[in-house]
């Protein structure tokens, strides 16, 4: 899966001169409980000032369910949806899918098309399910990262290995 | 005129104790929700008056008094209104995007007089106009206060929104500084609070954690609004809140001085990290 970023309030900078592609793993475990929902999911390139320098993926349901319509939950995602989501008109293209199955999965960002400028920046990751629990997982990390190695954090509860690799596609 | 207002100080401590009295109670709006997303959404609130926050075991509050203003300022219609004996509620329907407020008491102010009559002591509680056309005011040593009283809370549907804190300039007021439904717990929040529309400096305020029953210690923060009307304390535990502050000062209305007490009580939410 090939996510190009849209970015809300971003201008579009010219390109700078390295033309990477960070590639993020989210590990969603296999839980056994009683009565599982797939979780609502975000991922986004947190600013130093905690502001969203781009919005990665947000796995939320997208119609109406069962439950009622979707963007109910949204704000179960509470860092998300404080720092990006309540500002945001849903859906953005590019970014919000459908939720997943546990299992791995690969969300490549690239860093040229969000015009991510040099400096540093913390992936995070937030997931909440329903009638389960919320975790959020961050990997802090410097822009350029040409040749850095794949960072890992993994979760403890909601979520698996979180892993941030970066790709010279040069 | 100079002789009642002396009587009114000596009966202050009387008054005090009738304040005191009421404020052991405490008066709260609880919504099912703060923070909400989506198009649009259904809320129910809580409003009663109890010890413990934010359980009910001693009244029920009035719901025909409780207001709902939109994101834009226009009134919400209110459903299912129901006045408990030990708690009340209501449900509206947000379908703007942006701040809600919910509130009882903001209206006009409400009077005390106090006098003795036939040796009893005879307490009176109502409206200027009523007080004018029972003769309350006529009543020989009367002593004449006035209270208002607010209490509210506040309710987001998507992005936070100001609008609902236009001041009206009358009594305490609430002003945001951080936005009561983007309080998280230890980042530092600050609230501002007016009188008369102008910024409520050396306010002395009672911030307190809910579910205090389950805890042996109230846990109560206290905080001091500064020159600019502005208190800043910083949660450490999630969950619903509660806070209060009162003034009082000396007023002439309609050429009766009077002691004026006001009091702003809202409700809110610490998220956690």
């Amino acid at each position: 899966m090939r996510a190009i970023l849209t970015l809300a309030g971003l201008a579009v900078l010219s390109a700078p001169a390295l033309a990477d592609t960070m590639e993020v793993g989210v590990d969603i475990p296999r839980l056994n409980v009683a009565e599982y929902h797939r979780p609502y999911l975000a991922a986004w390139i947190a600013n130093a000032d905690n502001s969203v320098a781009a919005n990665l993926a947000v796995w939320y349901q997208q119609g109406r369910g069962a439950e009622g319509e979707g963007e109910t939950w949204l704000k179960d995602l509470r860092q998300w949806w404080r720092r990006a989501g309540r500002d945001l008109n849903m859906p953005i293209d590019g970014v919000s899918g459908p939720t997943q199955a546990p299992g791995s999965h690969t969300i490549s960002f690239d860093a040229d098309t969000a015009a991510l400028e040099p400096g540093d920046y913390v992936l995070t990751v937030e997931a909440v399910r329903e009638v389960g629990g919320r975790e959020m997982v961050q990997i802090p990390f410097t822009w350029p990262a040409k040749g850095a190695a794949p960072a890992t954090v993994s979760g403890e509860t909601e979520l698996g290995a979180i892993t941030l690799t970066f790709v010279d596609d040069k | 005129m100079k002789r009642l207002a002396l009587r009114m100080l000596a009966a202050s401590t009387l008054f005090l104790t009738v304040a005191g009295t009421a404020s052991a109670h405490r008066a709260w709006l609880l919504p099912s929700s703060f923070t909400l997303s989506g198009d649009e959404q259904w809320v129910t609130v809580d409003a009663a008056i109890s010890n413990d926050l934010f359980f009910p075991n001693h009244h029920g509050m009035d719901t025909a008094a409780i207001t709902v203003t939109a994101p834009d300022g226009s009134s919400v219609a209110i459903e299912n209104a129901a006045n408990g004996e030990i708690r009340s509620m209501l449900d509206f329907k947000a379908t703007q995007q942006g701040t809600y407020r919910i509130a009882t008491g903001g209206g006009e102010p409400f009077y005390f007089a106090s006098w003795e009559e036939n040796g009893e002591r005879k307490r009176w509680r109502g409206s200027l106009a009523d007080m004018r056309k029972e003769g309350i005011d006529k009543k020989a040593d009367v002593q004449v206060s006035q209270s208002s009283r607010s209490v509210e809370t506040f309710v987001t549907l998507g992005a936070p929104s100001t609008d609902v804190f236009a001041p009206k300039g009358k009594g305490l007021e609430f002003q945001p500084v951080t936005h009561p439904n983007d309080v998280f717990t230890g980042e530092p929040v600050s609230f501002k609070l007016l009188l008369d529309g102008k910024p409520a400096s050396g306010i002395e305020v009672e911030i307190l954690p809910g579910n205090d029953r389950y805890r042996d210690t109230p846990s109560v923060i206290k905080a001091k609004s500064d020159a600019n009307g502005v208190f800043t304390f910083t949660p450490e535990l999630p969950g619903p809140y509660w806070f209060t502050a009162g003034t009082e000062g000396d007023t002439v209305v309609d050429g009766m001085p009077m002691k004026v007490r006001s009091s702003y009580t809202a409700t809110f939410e610490a998220l956690p990290l």
